[in-house]
C-alpha cells in the first residue's frame, strides 16, 4: 500500500485533510473490488459442475465491496466540517515516521543478520535516538533484549528464529 | 444436571498442576498486555499462540484464554489511573473512573472495577456452563444452510449492532473475505487472486493481520498521541476494598442489566466495546445521579467494566459450540483450535470433553485467581507504565516480529505485519472497523463452503434458507440487522420531522 501521506504540503502544521484520506481509501477499496471481480469472472461466477464455481463467492463478495465504497466515495465529495479537518498534524506525522522508518529497518535487517543482531540494533538505536539515551544505556538495553530473547526462544521453548552471520560465526 | 456433572469432571482435568502453573503464568501475562499500550487480548493471544504449538491442547486454550482474562481486568487499571485505556473496551471505564483518581478515589475505582469485570465475568461463566451444552447439542443437527445462516447473522449483526458507520462496516468486511479468498480453491483445486505468485499461493494468514492491524496499528496510534505517561499512583488496601464492597449492593441492578448486555453483545458479536459504551449509557439514563456521570461517579465505573467482561468472557460461547468467534480474541483462539488440530464446533462437546470442560472450569479458577492478582498488584502494574515509551514501543515491535514469523517461519510474513499495521492505522484514524475484517478473514472459508454445500443441495436455489423456520428465522433476523440502519435512520427521521431535520455526523 502506499503512503498518501508523504505528499508535501505548504502549510506548517496540516498534512492531508481528512476527507482526502477518505477518498483515497475508498478509492483503493474499490480498485481492490475490481481486482476481485476481475479475477473472479475470470475463473467463471457461475454454477459449474461441482456447484457454484471457484469465482461465484468472491464474485458478489468484490461486488459488496465495490457497491459500498462507491457509497464511502460519493459520500466524502461532499466537504463537511469534519472531513476538512487534518488527517494528522505534521509534528504527529512526524513523530509516527521516527517510529515506523526505523522499524521498517529492522524488518528489512532480520533476513540480513538475522532476528536476534537486528532486534539488539533497532532497541539501542531507538533508544538512543529517539528516546534520547546515554549510547551505553542504550547498547545494554539492546544487547540485554536479544540475549533475553534467545534464551527464551532457542533455549526455553525450542523455537528457532532467524539467524545471520553474528551467530553462524559464534557457532550457536 | 448434566452440566454440573461435566463442569465436576472438568475440575479434575483442571487439577493437572501443569495446567495450573500455565493457568497463572497466562493472568500475569495477560495484566501485563492489558496494561501495555499497543499490546491488545488479540494480538497479545496471537504473538504467544505460537507458543503453544507444542502443549497439549487443553493446557494450551487454558493459558491462552487466561491471558485473554488477565487483558480484560488490566484494561482497567490504565485507563482508572492515567486516563489511557489499554484496551478499546476500557475507553467508558475512563470517563468515571480517572475522575476518581484525579479526586484521590483511585483505589475506590480500582477495587469498584476490578470487582464488577470478576461479576461480569462470572455471571458470564456460569451462562455459557448452562447454555454451551445445549446450544451444542442444537447445533449438532444443523446442515450446511444452517450453518451459513448463523454465520450470515454473525456478520450481519456487526452492520446491524456496531455503530460505525455501516458502509465502512461493509466495505471492510468484505476486504476480510476477499483476502481469505486468496490462495487455492480447496473445493476445485483451482488458485485464486494469486496472479501468479507463490507467495500468494498460502493465502493471508489472519494471526499475521492481527498482529499487524492490532498490534502495530496500535503502537503508531499511540505514538502519534506522543504519550508521556502521567498517573496517579495506587495502592489498594483491605480498608478500601471493604468500603468499596459496602456501596456496590446498591448498585446491584446496574450489575445485572450490564451483565445481561454484555452477555448478549456477547454471544452476538457486538462485541465488548460497544458492550461498555452500551451499558454506561443506559447507566447515566437511568440512575439517580445519572447527571453527575463524567465526574466521577462509581456507578460509571461499574456499568461499562460488568459489561465489557461479561462480553469478552461469553465471545466464546459461539467459538465452542458453533465455531464462530464473537470478538477478534476469540478469533484468533479459534484459529490456535485450529491449529491444534481441533475442529470447532457441536462435535467439541462430545469428542474433546477434556478440552471444553477443562476449559470452563479454568474460567471460574482463573478469574478468581485474576481478580485476586489485580487487587493485590496494582502498584507493579502501574510502575510498568511509568517505563518510558522509546523503551517500550520497540521492544513490543520485537515481539510483534517474533509472533508474525513464528506463524509460517517467513520473513514475508513479518513484511505484511508491518503493512497490515500501517493498514491498520489508517483504518483506524478512518473509523473503519478491524473487528469484522479479521472475523471475516477467518471465517471466510468456512462460510464459502457452508454456502456452496447448502447451494449444492438445493440445486442452485436460493429458497433453501427459507426451507425450514430455523434457518427462516435467522436469515431474516440476520437480513434483518443487515438493514438495520436503514430502517432506524427511516424511523428517525420520520419522528423528526415536524422539528427540522438533524444529521448525526459521525
Amino acid at each position: 500500500m502506499t503512503d498518501p501521506e508523504t505528499s508535501p504540503e505548504t502549510s506548517n502544521k496540516r498534512t492531508v485533510p481528512v476527507r482526502a484520506m477518505e477518498l483515497i481509501v475508498a478509492a483503493l477499496f474499490m480498485g481492490i473490488a475490481a481486482i476481485v471481480i476481475h479475477d473472479s469472472l475470470r475463473l467463471g461466477a457461475g454454477w459449474g459442475d461441482f456447484g457454484p464455481q471457484s469465482g461465484f463467492f468472491p464474485f458478489y463478495i468484490g461486488l459488496f465491496m465495490l457497491l459500498a465504497s462507491a457509497i464511502n466515495f460519493i459520500v466524502n465529495l461532499i466537504p463537511s466540517e469534519q472531513g476538512s479537518k487534518t488527517f494528522v498534524e505534521r509534528s504527529k506525522f512526524k513523530q509516527i515516521l521516527r517510529l515506523l522508518i526505523p522499524t521498517a529497518i529492522f524488518v528489512a535487517l532480520i533476513a540480513w543478520l538475522g532476528l536476534y543482531l537486528a532486534a539488539a540494533i533497532y532497541v539501542a538505536g531507538f533508544m538512543w535516538a529517539v528516546g534520547s539515551y546515554g549510547p551505553l544505556k542504550s547498547l545494554t538495553a539492546g544487547v540485554g533484549v536479544a540475549l533475553l530473547l534467545f534464551w527464551l526462544f532457542e533455549k526455553a521453548f525450542l523455537i528457532p528464529l532467524p539467524k545471520g552471520p553474528l551467530e553462524a560465526a559464534l557457532g550457536v | 444436571m448434566e452440566a454440573l456433572s461435566s463442569l465436576i469432571y472438568g475440575f479434575g482435568v483442571l487439577a493437572d498442576p501443569v495446567n495450573i502453573l500455565y493457568m497463572f503464568v497466562g493472568i500475569v501475562l495477560g495484566v501485563l498486555i492489558g496494561v501495555l499500550p499497543g499490546l491488545g487480548g488479540a494480538n497479545g493471544v496471537a504473538i504467544l499462540l505460537p507458543l503453544t504449538f507444542t502443549m497439549s491442547p487443553t493446557t494450551a486454550i487454558i493459558m491462552l484464554t487466561s491471558i485473554y482474562w488477565g487483558a480484560l481486568f488490566g484494561g482497567a487499571i490504565t485507563s482508572i489511573l492515567f486516563n489511557i485505556p489499554g484496551e478499546p473496551w476500557s475507553v467508558a471505564t475512563t470517563f468515571d473512573g480517572h475522575p476518581m483518581a484525579q479526586r484521590g478515589q483511585a483505589d475506590m475505582a480500582l477495587t469498584a472495577a476490578f470487582t464488577s469485570s470478576f461479576i461480569g465475568a462470572l455471571f458470564a461463566v456460569v451462562v455459557i456452563t448452562f447454555l454451551a451444552p445445549i446450544v451444542a447439542r442444537f447445533a449438532l443437527q444443523f446442515g450446511p444452510a444452517e450453518f451459513f445462516a448463523v454465520q450470515l447473522l454473525t456478520f450481519c449483526s456487526f452492520v446491524g449492532m456496531s455503530g460505525a458507520q455501516p458502509f465502512k462496516v461493509i466495505a471492510s468486511m468484505m476486504l476480510g473475505f476477499a483476502l481469505a479468498a486468496v490462495g487455492l480453491d480447496i473445493v476445485t483445486g483451482e488458485l485464486r487472486m494469486t496472479f501468479g505468485s507463490t507467495e500468494l499461493m498460502r493465502g493471508f494468514d489472519f494471526l499475521i493481520a492481527v498482529i499487524g492491524l492490532f498490534g502495530v496499528g496500535e503502537i503508531l496510534l499511540t505514538m502519534e498521541e506522543g504519550l508521556a505517561f502521567k498517573g496517579k499512583s495506587a495502592s489498594i488496601s483491605l480498608r478500601s476494598v471493604l468500603r468499596t464492597w459496602a456501596r456496590l449492593p446498591a448498585m446491584w441492578f446496574t450489575m445485572v442489566r450490564s451483565a445481561v448486555i454484555g452477555c448478549w453483545m456477547g454471544i452476538t458479536p457486538g462485541g465488548a466495546t460497544p458492550a461498555s459504551f452500551m451499558s454506561y449509557g443506559l447507566a447515566r439514563r437511568f440512575s439517580p445521579n445519572g447527571r453527575r456521570f463524567g465526574q466521577g461517579e462509581l456507578e460509571g465505573v461499574v456499568a461499562p467494566e460488568t459489561a465489557n467482561n461479561a462480553a469478552g468472557t461469553s465471545a466464546l460461547l459461539p467459538m465452542l459450540t458453533l465455531g464462530i468467534p464473537g470478538s477478534p480474541t476469540a478469533a484468533v483462539l479459534l484459529g490456535g483450535l485450529l491449529i491444534w488440530g481441533l475442529q470447532p464446533g457441536p462435535m467439541l462437546f462430545l469428542e474433546q470433553k477434556d478440552f471444553v470442560w477443562g476449559l470452563i472450569a479454568s474460567m471460574y479458577l482463573s478469574n478468581v485467581a485474576g481478580f485476586l492478582l489485580v487487587l493485590t498488584s496494582v502498584p507493579i502494574f502501574a510502575a510498568i507504565l511509568r517505563v518510558p515509551f522509546s523503551v517500550i514501543a520497540p521492544i513490543i515491535l520485537v515481539l510483534c516480529a517474533i509472533g508474525a514469523y513464528t506463524v509460517n517461519n517467513a520473513v514475508l510474513d513479518v513484511v505484511m505485519m508491518l503493512m497490515f499495521g500501517v493498514i491498520g492505522y489508517v483504518f483506524k484514524k478512518l473509523h473503519y472497523p478491524l473487528a469484522p475484517l479479521v472475523l471475516a478473514l477467518v471465517l471466510g472459508d468456512m462460510a464459502e463452503t457452508s454456502f456452496r454445500q447448502a447451494m449444492l443441495l438445493s440445486q442452485g436455489s436460493l429458497g433453501i434458507f427459507w426451507s425450514n423456520w430455523l434457518v427462516g428465522i435467522m436469515v431474516s433476523l440476520a437480513l434483518l440487522m443487515l438493514f438495520w440502519p436503514a430502517i432506524s435512520y427511516v424511523l428517525e427521521s420520520l419522528k423528526l420531522k415536524p422539528r427540522h431535520q438533524e444529521m448525526e455526523a459521525e
